[in-house]
């Protein structure tokens, strides 16, 4: 809590950050309260520009644009929340292996690590969707970004463990006679976490980015509401030639203040976790 | 020999692992799915016509022979590789007679002149102006430029090039909204004048974009430099500011600006799939974005396969020149 206020009170770009994703985090709180069902079409008026009753507007098949937004941004943080989850636990997994173990079982992971790294993933991505059309449900989606998305945390988790493993307590344990499980997860663990945070951020980035992409390309569920769907069926309505701009300036606004909210955060977080900067930070205080 | 054995070597294994990892994948992707591509491409076929089943089944097995799709999963895995070693990537599913390899080579130019000259611009832009605005970095120019550009990195570059296409070809139609070039090719000026015209607004996205990622990257690496005692000293000698900042600092921060070039550069044959498709550009990306619509696995195979080998060839390359930039990755 302490490291929070802190980071409020002295990194300008947190505060500005933290405070966009509360405003993101309220939209997904009240996607909950909507009065009309995500799914449901012709339930206001067609292709109203932003009014009272519909603060931004509604669309060609008569849903209103600012509910959807809600459900939209919920569904992508979802998504996104899905691929975080799955690609850390490979990559904390694999980094804590190799890391530890070290040897021949080290050096098998590393090479297929750095191979991974090398793949470019947007083609192997496309390539995957495009098969699954029509089947790629929002939560295939995120299990698909996060199967992609473990190479490259998982090489900086092994870089930690590895200096980690030459610290003094490790040795304290393993003479105590604690087992390696134990050593990794209660005394190596703890020390990732401040990573592990910036790594959780860039993580949400790289998902938001390429759902919108998916998206866009059509090659996500379009029966589902997200940021990517919203841009693409205003896309496929027409909306730039009729003049319907509001239909897409929901949802391109919403995704550029999510991402750089949470890169604002992240800028604020790693520049805590920093020495160099901690110590201006100090300081400061002083 | 002991460069071969200690330094080249391992490399060259990384490569080809890169690459037999990259093969594999996408030879298992089409064939574990539960979409099969033969039921697809045989009911496209006969949408419109009456065809007796031994009509059918004869058809389906001409498919399968010709695109390698016989024998157990097994056996197609070696046809697959022997037909990726002659360099044939096959017939195109949807413009049939055509072969991939044949469409690739069609669109490949396009991507290469594009991609080519915004990646070079936008590196150099972005380390110039990165490493100028860490060594003055409290005037008030270089803290625009920062918050500017630290804004618009991690916007999706989807948004950012529609957003770019909307006000620049649509609101304000300074630039034409579609296509590569008009007229007949030829090194006419006039013809040039339109390719020009037609690649502005896209080199625009991917510059804007590149240059802010090499901006925070050059930036990350100057501050770091600036600290040195060398800098210190050589303010103190009071040498021109010129010769501290691109001679000494730059100099300094060269070797992973480098190592990245090369692999953006790389990373060209997976072709700029988004701006392709936004700006409507006939390069590789629209020959992929029109693979996905029809289904044309083939084709999306083979330019997947492209930028594997592209993108790795790249990095081999980069690792193997790593001592001539830096003395002190002497190989080990």
């Amino acid at each position: 809590m302490k490291v929070i206020s802190d980071l409020f009170r002295y990194s300008p770009s947190f505060r500005i950050g933290a405070t966009i994703l509360t405003v993101v985090f309220l939209l997904v709180v009240l996607s909950f309260f909507s009065p009309y069902s995500p799914d449901q079409r012709r339930v206001v008026p067609r292709n109203v520009p932003p009014s009272q009753e519909h603060i931004l507007g509604t669309t060609s098949t008569g849903q209103d644009v600012f509910w959807m937004l809600t459900f939209g941004v919920r569904n992508t943080l979802i998504v996104a929340g899905i691929a975080v989850l799955i690609g850390r636990s490979i990559g904390v997994f694999l980094g804590m292996v190799s890391g530890y173990l070290g040897g021949r079982i080290d050096r098998v992971i590393s090479s297929i690590v750095d191979s991974f790294i090398v793949i470019p993933r947007l083609p192997l991505v496309i390539l995957i969707a495009s098969i699954l059309r029509g089947q790629m449900t929002l939560f295939g989606l995120g299990v698909l970004l996060g199967f992609l998305d473990w190479a490259y945390p998982s090489k900086r988790y092994r870089a930690q463990i590895l200096s980690l493993r030459e610290r003094e307590f490790t040795h304290t344990g393993v003479f105590a006679g604690m087992n390696t499980l134990k050593i990794v997860t209660q005394e190596h663990l703890p020390f990732l976490i401040p990573f592990l945070l910036a790594d959780v951020v860039s993580g949400f980035l790289f998902a938001i980015g390429f759902e919108v992409t998916l998206a866009v390309l059509g090659l996500s569920d379009l029966g589902a509401q997200s940021i990517g769907t919203m841009i693409y069926w205003g896309n496929y309505y027409q909306a730039l030639l009729t003049n319907r701009i509001w239909v897409l300036i929901a949802p391109i606004t919403a995704s550029i203040l999510i991402v750089v909210g949470f890169y604002l955060v992240s800028i604020g977080l790693s520049g805590y976790l920093d020495p160099r900067t901690r110590l201006a930070r100090l300081q400061l205080k002083g | 020999m002991t460069l071969l054995k200690e330094f080249i070597l391992p490399r060259l294994l990384q490569w080809l692992l890169v690459i037999f990892i990259g093969v594999t994948i996408t030879f298992l992707i089409p064939r574990v799915s539960p979409v099969n591509p033969i039921d697809q491409a045989l009911s496209r076929l006969t949408a419109f016509q009456n065809l007796s089943p031994e009509a059918t089944i004869a058809l389906r097995a001409s498919i399968e022979d010709l695109y390698g799709l016989q024998g157990s999963i097994f056996e197609q895995y070696i046809a697959f590789w022997k037909r990726i070693l002659r360099g044939d990537l096959g017939p195109s599913f949807t413009s049939f007679p055509m072969m991939v390899n044949d469409i690739i080579r069609k669109s490949i130019g396009w991507t290469i002149g594009l991609l080519g000259t915004c990646v070079v611009i936008a590196w150099l832009l972005g380390l110039i102006l990165g490493t100028l605005a860490s060594y003055y970095r409290n005037r008030w120019w270089s803290r625009f430029l920062e918050n500017s550009l630290i804004t618009v990195y991690p916007i999706p570059y989807y948004i950012l090039a529609f957003v770019l296409l909307m006000l620049f070809a649509y609101y304000f139609p300074i630039f034409p909204l579609v296509g590569g070039g008009r007229g007949t090719p030829g090194l006419t000026w006039t013809y040039i004048r339109t390719v020009i015209q037609h690649a502005t607004l896209p080199a625009l996205s991917i510059i804007i974009g590149a240059t802010a990622f090499r901006f925070i990257m050059a930036k990350a690496l100057t501050s770091g430099e600036i600290a040195s005692d060398y800098v210190q000293y050589a303010e103190l000698a009071a040498l021109p500011k010129r010769k501290i900042i691109f001679s000494y600092i730059m100099r300094n921060t060269m070797l992973p600006q480098v190592t990245d070039l090369g692999l953006s550069l790389g990373a060209i044959f997976e072709g700029a799939l988004i701006t392709e498709v936004v700006f409507s550009y006939p390069g590789i990306g629209s020959s992929l974005y029109n693979a996905i619509i029809s289904a044309d696995y083939n084709m999306i195979m083979g330019i997947t396969l492209l930028s594997i080998v592209g993108i790795a060839t790249a990095s081999l390359l980069v690792d193997l020149s790593y001592p001539f930039f830096d003395p002190r990755v002497r190989y080990r």
